[in-house]
């Protein structure tokens, strides 16, 4: 049996999106597929440290980097956040039907084998450094080589 | 239906059922049969459609009011 891959590109840094993208990858791990993720722009969000970045940086990115902070545990709905209290609420909810949390999510997915990609681009225009993201990013890369995993799969996805 | 190993996925939403299945039959030999206790309807589908994928065998679903019991047997692997 050839192995099926699967390629998410996750631009999103939104809590649903996230969850969403990783119950794909999750799910698809569980298929026996090969499964990378490609982190970028917003999304790059989802796999930082979540601490505030100690890179050099611009007034401007250093700005995007306090109003935008990263971090799993800090995203949120992209509809009906009210201030946070639609995130908290949907969290609650989501523990109530034993929906793991985005931050099990992401654990699961390393356990079976879900690469994580960071892109260097989007990195270098907000600033952030390889220091900033969790210890599971697999590699830092550009479009080449999103372009070449997605050339290999069956199913790619941009969220 | 016998089944040499048996899970209990009542409460768990997609993904979980699939996730735990591919989890469980990692550590069965090929040819044993595992039976998945669940209640999200959306396992009468995607098992056989997981099953179909990995090269394991969907042997079919017995149901009663809340709960879904689904089979499947380790494929040659």
């Amino acid at each position: 049996m050839t192995e099926d891959a699967m390629t998410l590109i996750v631009f999103s840094g939104d809590l649903d999106k996230a969850l969403a993208a990783f119950n794909l990858a999750n799910t698809g791990a569980s298929m026996g597929m090969r499964v990378n993720m490609f982190f970028t722009f917003w999304g790059l969000a989802v796999i930082e440290k979540g601490g505030l970045s100690r890179g050099e940086k611009s007034p401007m990115q250093w700005l995007m980097g306090v109003m935008n902070r990263g971090g799993a545990s800090r995203r949120k709905l992209s509809r009906m956040n009210m201030m946070g209290a639609g995130t908290k609420t949907m969290k609650s909810l989501m523990k109530r039907y034993r929906m793991p949390s985005l931050e099990e999510s992401i654990t699961l997915a390393r356990e079976q084998g879900v690469r994580f990609l960071a892109c260097t681009t989007s990195m270098a225009i907000m600033g952030l450094e390889k220091g900033d993201f969790i210890d599971e990013v697999d590699d830092f890369v550009g479009a080449a080589t999103y372009l070449s995993l997605a050339g290999d799969g069956k199913v790619n996805l941009f969220i | 239906m016998e089944a040499d190993r048996k899970i209990d996925c009542v409460g768990f939403y997609c993904p979980m059922p699939i996730v735990k299945t591919a989890q469980a039959m990692k550590e069965m030999e090929p040819g044993q049969v595992l039976e998945v206790l669940a209640d999200d309807e959306g396992i009468r589908s995607d098992m056989p459609a997981w099953a179909n994928k990995t090269g394991n065998e969907f042997l079919g679903v017995e149901e009663e009011p809340g709960e879904i019991r689904v089979y499947v047997r380790k494929g040659p692997g």
